[in-house]
């Protein structure tokens, strides 16, 4: 006969479990992330002042496709709708910013709401129909809206200027501030960024942000809990379709230019990519994904003037198959595994050889 | 006669948590075994574990030869059928392709085989076009078994084989799997839960509580023995 | 009248590559749950090894036969080494890897074989048939297609290793328990995607002339021509990529030429998808609560 069946122990819930973990491990984790961000920050204030003017230009535009990745982020990494068609509210939103400026002499700062604005109704607007859609049927739909941009710029001509674009004047700093217009545009598009960050984590850590999750990972569940399925997945794409948009304003006004070419397909993928390496149901992952949108494609030239695009692809299939979760969410599952390790002896009445399952997210 | 089937110390993981404590299990050759328990207990980590579909450590011999460490199509290959929980019915393709399937490791007979499961099973002679998800669960059931037999297994590994299904046509079931074993010579793994049932027709019975067996024996002893008849036959 | 059933035969013609790429790309979304945007460039870059072959002066149907056999290794090889990696990933990163897929082939091709753009030799005469109805070319590729779409129903229809296959990408787990191994299964259907892929590259490179971004187009429309038949039936993929050709004729002949062309067609075939959002054969994603 084997053992007693005495020690029958019940069966622990998860929440108890990831309970003890967030009082223990996370709240210290918690202290040094606030410490780490400031300082990070810090950092950031004071990087543009070490750099050339180049290099704080790049680093202006690695910013302003983090705030366009994070849009896709919230979409398509919270939410799990998939688009392959953010290139075209980018453009939307860059279009709107130039013609504003161009125009009617809208000054540069006073775009961004517009822009912000005309672009969360198009994501309402697209957002609404593609209720209907799934996977790889909205993959189609999006991705003929990626298609769909540079013809419809060019076919617009009177207002966006057809094939030549709209030239635009770069945005003077105020004066007595000792700053040049590349240092200028560095900080806007660095405030913006972190208004952006904290925008998104507010909703994404608050109700909505669990709807939306709720949403993509259990939508017949969520919605017979009384979620409103419609409502939140159109928020969604509008939340989404603003971020981007603002991005694109800022990348008008940064870039001085825009033109029907610049926005293609390639946009709407390289976002995609961006989001995928840097972790796509993260925050933090989409200053990776800008990193990557800006600084990969250059390093491939560098590395091979015949085939560039063959490395981008390669640095493409490495990154996925070391980090399948993008670059913050394998380093959310690690610091979890961690916490795991570190905890488990502490949680109550837990047998030492049970473990949960590890969250991922 | 030597056991066709042994677990040593055998332990089964269900994704991380460990769920099967280091067991103790044999079938004998020609027998039917039964594993019975509660919801939970293990009982189908276990059979997964035999199958090579989860995570396991400790010995696992089948007629001999160690099984734990390999792949799942290879472990039917050597004449373990499995017929899982649920059915695992190819619910887009018809009956005659579902036993097709059966028979893919042994193709040679495949076409007198099929013949045989016909005689066995009316049923799917009558739908052998049908699709097999347009089948009632009973027929599903039925099917799978026909399928595991195709293999012209050694083992025949079953789960839950009554699971959703009303007690005549489960009672039904119960006699071809009866039949089975005394016509087809092979031994039966079962798991179940309809101890009662499941105790008249197996010829030794292991009891498992939350991953240990806590009871082993003849079926009959174990029928008898008070405590159990209280906490599983309900009388 | 007349100009209208040119346009639409041609269109059949242009339909069928896109329905046989249309059918890779369902094949491939049946049994690994993945669109492979690389599907065009793989064509592309077969096509490539083909004229290869028939420039160092083999017969055209000899060049067609090998390059199947590589294509169909080929495909095998990249599921193995490429695709296995991500196959228990999130759905994201194996789509991230399809398109670094597509930019590999496309740049490798282009620096093999630069981007200039080349003519590809076509084993059908160029002559107008039934009152010019269709040119002979046009037929033959509906033939080819014809008899390749014959070949592999046979095959799914008839064959063990057809039927394992079909299991395999219906219910993995009951396939591995009838002893079938998934992973030789898969990659069998990517070499055999591969294959059709670069027959429909062949037939369509002497019509659209042989260069490295030759499929991109190609793609798209077999993209839209697989959803709107429904990305889980190969019946709907071979009907939607007709569809399809002949749409973009039709669109292309009377309603707007040039680029906006393409536009037009999606948004076409977007609105019939509104009404069946699954496509045309597609049956619903049942998901479990």
């Amino acid at each position: 006969m084997e053992k007693s069946s005495a020690a029958i122990v019940p069966d622990t819930p998860s929440a108890e479990r990831y309970g003890a973990m967030t009082v223990g491990t996370w709240r210290w984790i918690g202290t040094w992330r606030w410490i780490g961000t400031l300082a990070l920050i810090a950092f950031a204030i004071a990087l543009p002042f070490t750099l050339s003017n180049y290099h704080v230009f790049e680093l202006t535009l690695v910013m302003i496709y983090a705030i366009a990745v994070l849009g896709l982020n919230i979409l398509t990494g919270y939410n799990g709708q998939i688009s392959l068609g953010h290139g075209g509210f980018f453009a939307a939103g860059a279009y709107t910013a130039a013609i504003l400026m161009h125009r009617y002499g809208v000054p540069y700062w006073a775009t961004l709401p517009p822009a912000g604005l005309i672009c969360f109704v198009l994501g309402v607007l697209f957002g609404l129909p593609a209720l209907r859609f799934d996977g790889p049927y909205l993959a189609l739909v999006t991705l003929a809206m990626a298609l769909a941009t540079p013809q419809l710029l060019k076919y617009f001509d009177t207002w966006t200027g057809g094939q030549q674009g709209i030239n635009l004047a770069k945005p003077m700093p105020p004066a007595g501030l000792g700053l040049d217009r590349d240092r200028w545009l560095y900080l806007i598009a660095l405030v913006a960024l972190l208004i952006a960050i904290r925008v998104a984590a507010n909703m994404l850590n608050g109700r909505t942000g669990r709807a939306w999750v709720a949403i993509r990972d259990h939508p017949i569940a969520a919605a017979a809990m009384g979620i409103d399925t419609a409502r939140y997945k159109t928020l969604a794409f509008g939340t989404s379709t603003l971020f981007t948009g603002v991005a694109g304003a800022l990348s008008a006004i940064a870039i001085g230019y825009v033109s029907p070419e610049s926005y293609s397909l390639f946009l709407s993928v390289s976002f995609l990519v961006g989001s995928a390496v840097g972790g796509i149901a993260t925050i933090g992952g989409a200053i990776v994904g800008g990193f990557f949108i800006q600084f990969v494609p250059n390093l491939a030239n560098d590395i091979s003037d015949a085939a560039p695009w063959a490395i981008y692809g390669l640095a493409m299939l490495l990154c996925m198959y070391t980090m399948p979760h993008g670059v913050v969410g394998s380093i959310r599952s690690w610091l979890t595994r961690l916490a795991e390790r570190t905890t488990v002896r502490h949680a109550a009445g837990g047998r030492s050889d049970q473990n949960d399952e590890g969250w991922t997210s | 006669m030597a056991p066709i089937l042994e677990l040593r110390s055998v332990k089964a993981f269900y994704g991380q948590s460990e769920v099967v404590h280091g067991i103790y299990l044999a079938v004998e050759e020609g027998g039917m075994t039964v594993l019975l328990g509660a919801n939970g207990a293990g009982k189908t980590t276990t059979l997964r574990a035999i199958c090579g579909m989860v995570r396991s450590e400790g010995e696992i011999l089948f007629a001999g030869k160690r099984l734990d460490r390999r792949a799942t199509e290879d472990i039917a290959g050597v004449g373990v059928a499995h017929v899982p929980e649920g059915r695992g019915t190819f619910i887009g393709l018809t009956v005659e392709e579902n036993l097709r399937l059966g028979g893919y490791t042994r193709p040679r007979n495949a076409p007198a085989n099929m013949e045989r499961m016909y005689g066995y099973f009316p049923i799917l002679a009558e739908r052998r076009r049908q699709q097999g998800g347009a089948l009632s669960g009973g027929e599903q059931q039925m099917l799978a078994i026909a399928r595991a037999l195709m293999m012209e297994p050694r083992l025949l590994v079953l789960d839950e084989p009554s699971f959703g299904l009303a007690p005549r046509i489960v009672e039904d079931i119960f006699k071809i799997v009866e039949r089975i074993k005394k016509e087809e010579r092979v031994s039966v793994l079962l798991v179940e839960q309809n101890a009662t049932l499941a105790l008249e027709l197996a010829d030794h019975a292991y009891l498992l509580e939350t991953g240990y067996v806590v009871a082993s024996g003849s079926a009959k002893a174990l029928a008898d023995d008070p405590q159990i008849r209280r906490a599983y036959l309900g009388y | 009248m007349h100009e209208f059933w040119q346009q639409v035969f041609s269109g059949l013609a242009a339909g069928s590559v896109y329905a046989s790429v249309a059918l890779a790309l369902v094949m491939i979304y049946r049994s690994t749950d993945l669109v492979n945007f690389a599907q065009g460039e793989m064509a592309m870059f077969s096509t490539y090894i083909a004229w290869t072959l028939v420039n160092a002066g083999m017969p055209f149907w000899g060049a067609f036969a090998i390059t199947l056999i590589v294509s169909f290794v080929g495909g095998m090889v990249i599921e193995r080494v490429v695709i296995r990696p991500v196959e228990n990933a999130p759905v994201l990163a194996a789509v991230v890897v399809t398109i670094g897929l597509l930019l590999i082939f496309n740049s490798v091709a282009g620096w093999i074989y630069t981007y200039t753009v080349q003519d590809f030799p076509s084993p059908f005469p160029d002559r107008p048939l039934f009152h010019a109805l269709i040119t002979t070319r046009d037929l033959g590729v509906i033939a080819v297609t014809l008899i390749m779409l014959v070949l592999l129903f046979l095959f799914f229809r008839f064959t063990s290793t057809g039927l394992a296959m079909r299991a395999a990408a219906q219910n993995p787990a009951s396939a591995r328990l009838c002893g079938i191994r998934v992973g030789r299964m898969l990659a069998i259907g990517w070499g055999l995607a591969a294959a059709i892929g670069a027959t429909a590259g062949i037939m369509v490179a002497p019509v659209l002339f042989l260069d490295p971004n030759m499929m991109g187009g190609v793609l798209l429309y077999a993209f839209a021509g697989a959803l709107l038949g429904g990305i889980t039936s190969p019946v709907g993929a071979v009907v939607g990529g007709l569809i399809v050709g002949v749409t973009e004729n039709l669109v292309g002949t009377y309603l707007i030429a040039s680029q906006l062309k393409l536009t037009v067609a999606l948004a076409l075939i977007i609105l019939v998808l509104v009404f069946r959002p699954n496509g045309l054969f597609g049956t619903a994603i049942v998901r479990r609560v």
